[in-house]
């Protein structure tokens, strides 16, 4: 036990350390916000030079996937080691170098379910931030009922043809490649008939639409494919689908799990980032005097430090190979729901200033809004609820 | 610190607790008290006194088994999913940590199940330990108690008295109290028993000139609070220990009675609307047992910097309990109504242990001024 915490110590050392020489002191005092953040890609731009070398070092490294193997382009920690170098960073206030759907998704989903040569292939090409991945899911046909999708992919012998379309892809517009659920055969029940398949966003067949949402940004689009020849193999192992043929779904629910993850854990950023005591204790004391705010800030506070200890316990458990399973879908549906009442308390706090699209709260309005999709997006809230109802509690349909 | 996850150790504690209490000790073992007119069944105290859980708290040395905070918080969370009475939070919990290094031979005591205890701390209809405004004035060599106490679990049946008194200072200043610890029946303490909804022990002190020597003070004088202070933290993870077991034992029945119960030619569980309200709940009870977990954690390896985590946890165990024996009520329909069924108990103990060692609304206080604002 004393050599395992020595050990670790020192790590922190050491990662602190590496953090402080190679992250620029600029970028740590700026403001993390959704323009701040690195999605990689070829078309991307950096927004700075500090952002260009930060990245690169990270990379250089394997810290843009910690936990991933060296192999792939990752360092190799442990789940300790990594929540330490998540601690660090968050106390040296230091930005995510690289933020992608490549790191959060098709990773995860390669590592679990793709072939060695897969790993190889892709993987690497995630963690430099060469190539910017986004997700095909949701169709204006398939929503909440995800598995009823109709965007498909006929056999043509040395290639597949891809027809249909997709709705709500985060940044397809700018994404090189897409990871997306088609249906390959339209015969069987509709979880068995469907592959998860790798596209090339450049084929010749495939447009993007941005869809403007309410908060007046545009972060998702519809995605079409004309008549798009997917190849079937882009080398030697390395197929153009991820698992078995028919067997995208399997692939899918994991993926989603994944991300309902992902998205709660967006309420753990209160205690580093904007945090509810940080925000309140910036305003006048007139505000932090109102009642019924005061009084809401308080329950907020309460469930969202026992939130936070949930994820932790959660993530301890996924650790010990016992597996969160469908529990997870709680994660989700907490989770969102806790940082929609967080923004809607930071709005009323904030009060006239912060309906102000540029107010001296930043992008609270743009992000307020963004929030209201957290609850739709990776399956509402019902939706968990209804999982949460049948796998969990193992009530009856009839 | 150590993880959120249970030890096998743990594991081995609940597996035990439950199976003794679910024999010893089911909902309808506080039903016979209650209509025999008792607090809780001395037979019972006696076998968790053989069993360590009294003594859960008090070092080896002294005759405990030493356990630790998340052992209780085990022990107390399995009592209260069979709403099990006894005096397991006042005396093995906050007297054990109050008096932990008194060397007067209290714990052993406490250990064996020979001295059950009170804390008489609140003086109003809300805990604030500040408040308090009992005085002790100097007499001669020694001290003399007057004044007022309410709401003192386990007071009528306790041996001895754990009480908060103002040996200096004025009602709202943490200097100036100190703890004594005197015999129940000493001349000049007058203890009713107070009806409460829970058919629990409660009961209102009066001190009329109680006569006390400098023997009686546990820890310094008038830095009473610095005593009481982890011991009422123990309490108040415990109490958020059993509320979450009165939650998980109130869900249980409840989704045992979806399953079952048929109307409209269909199990009623297979309905969304109670469906959802189903998986809410557990969901709360999932999140509120990380930190009752957590506090205990806490209380075990940081007990200086315990404040937030056993405040997070009683202000969520309160919140839960409630949800759960409301959710239990409604989604029963006519018969948790009625006292032939058990969810009243559950209600009725989940109100209690609201109050006791303050509510949602005093520790939603603290974590915002741990919290900074």
């Amino acid at each position: 036990m004393t050599d395992v915490s020595t050990e670790l110590s020192s790590f922190r050392e050491a990662i602190a350390k590496w953090i402080t020489d190679n992250c620029p002191e600029s970028l740590r005092k700026r403001p993390i916000d959704e323009d701040s953040i690195v999605w990689g890609g070829r078309n991307w731009t950096f927004k700075h030079e500090e952002q260009r070398l930060w990245m690169e070092s990270a990379v250089a490294k394997g810290m843009t996937a910690p936990r991933w193997p060296t192999a792939y382009g990752g360092a190799g920690l442990s789940r300790a080691e990594e929540k330490i170098f998540r601690e660090e960073m968050a106390r040296l206030k230091a930005p995510s170098p690289l933020e992608s759907f490549g790191l959060w998704m098709l990773g995860p989903a390669l590592l679990a379910f793709g072939t060695e040569e897969q790993k190889l292939h892709f993987l690497p090409q995630i963690t430099s931030g060469k190539i910017r991945w986004c997700q095909g899911y949701s169709e204006p046909g398939a929503g909440s009922d995800l598995a009823s999708v109709q965007t498909r992919a006929e056999d043509m012998g040395d290639h597949w043809l891809v027809n249909g379309s997709k709705i709500w892809t985060s940044y397809a517009d700018k994404a090189d490649w897409i990871f997306a659920l088609v249906r390959t055969d339209r015969d069987a029940p509709k979880h068995l008939g469907i592959s998860f398949m790798l596209i090339d966003m450049t084929s010749p067949g495939v447009t993007t639409k941005p869809i403007r949402l309410i908060s007046g940004k545009s972060p998702f689009c519809e995605t079409f494919f004309d008549n798009v020849k997917v190849p079937k193999s882009y080398g030697e192992n390395i197929p153009s689908h991820v698992g078995e043929i028919n067997r995208g779904w399997d692939v899918a629910k994991h993926l989603l799990t994944h991300e309902r993850e992902m998205i709660s854990g967006g309420a753990q950023g209160l205690l580093g980032g904007r945090s509810t005591g940080e925000f309140l204790g910036n305003l006048d004391a007139d505000t932090l005097a109102d009642p019924v705010i005061r009084s809401q800030a308080m329950e907020l506070e309460v469930d969202t430090l026992a939130f936070c200890m949930t994820l932790d316990r959660y993530k301890d458990q996924a650790q010990s190979g016992c597996g969160v399973g469908n529990a997870s879908a709680m994660l989700k549906y907490y989770g969102t729901e806790i940082n929609k009442r967080r923004y809607e308390l930071l709005m009323s706090a904030a009060g006239s200033e912060g309906t102000e699209w540029d107010s001296p709260h930043g992008s609270l309005a743009a992000e307020w809004l963004r929030t209201k999709a957290n609850s739709i997006e990776g399956g509402t809230s019902e939706v968990m609820l209804d999982i949460i109802a049948k796998r969990v509690l193992e009530l009856p349909s009839k | 610190m150590t993880s959120l996850l249970e030890t096998e150790d743990e594991t081995l504690l609940r597996d035990s607790a439950r199976g003794f209490l679910s024999e010893a000790s089911p909902v309808s073992a506080l039903r016979a008290n209650r209509d025999q007119g008792r607090a809780f069944d001395p037979g019972l105290w006696r076998e968790m006194a053989q069993m360590g859980w009294t003594g859960v708290l008090v070092p080896e040395d002294q005759g405990g088994a030493d356990m630790g905070h998340r052992a209780a918080g085990i022990l107390a969370e399995e009592m209260g999913t069979v709403l099990a009475a006894s005096p397991f939070i006042s005396t093995a919990v906050i007297a054990a940590t109050a008096l932990r290094g008194s060397g007067n031979g209290a714990l052993e005591k406490i250990a064996s199940g020979e001295a059950i205890y009170a804390i008489a701390v609140d003086e109003g209809a809300k805990h604030a330990p500040l408040k308090t405004a009992l005085k002790a004035e100097k007499s001669g060599n020694g001290y003399r108690l007057s004044g007022m106490k309410t709401f003192v679990a386990d007071g009528a049946s306790a041996d001895r008295v754990l009480v908060l008194a103002r040996t200096a200072g004025a009602a709202g200043e943490a200097d100036g109290l100190t703890l004594f610890d005197i015999d129940a029946d000493r001349a000049g303490l007058q203890r009713d028993a107070t009806g409460t909804v829970d058919s629990r022990d409660h009961a209102r002190f009066t001190f009329d000139g109680l006569e006390a020597t400098g023997e009686d003070v546990v820890g310094e004088l008038d830095n009473g609070l610095a005593t009481l202070r982890h011991g009422l933290q123990a309490g108040q993870a415990a109490l958020a220990a059993e509320l979450t077991g009165l939650s998980g034992g109130a869900y249980a029945m409840t989704l045992s009675y979806l399953k079952e119960r048929q109307q409209f030619g269909r199990t009623i569980g297979s309905f969304q609307a109670l469906q959802h309200r189903a998986a809410h709940l557990w969901s709360e009870i999932e999140v509120t047992a990380s930190a009752v977990i957590n506090a205990g954690r806490m209380l075990d390896e940081a007990p200086d910097q315990a404040t937030l985590a056993v405040s997070v946890a009683k202000a969520r165990a309160t919140a839960t309990a409630k949800l759960a024996v409301m959710e239990g009520v409604q989604m029963h329909g006519g018969i948790g109504m009625t006292d032939e069924f058990d969810m009243g108990f559950f209600m009725k103990r989940a109100r209690v242990g609201a109050e006791w060692l303050g509510d949602y609304g005093y520790h939603a206080a603290q974590v915002a001024a741990a919290r900074g604002f």
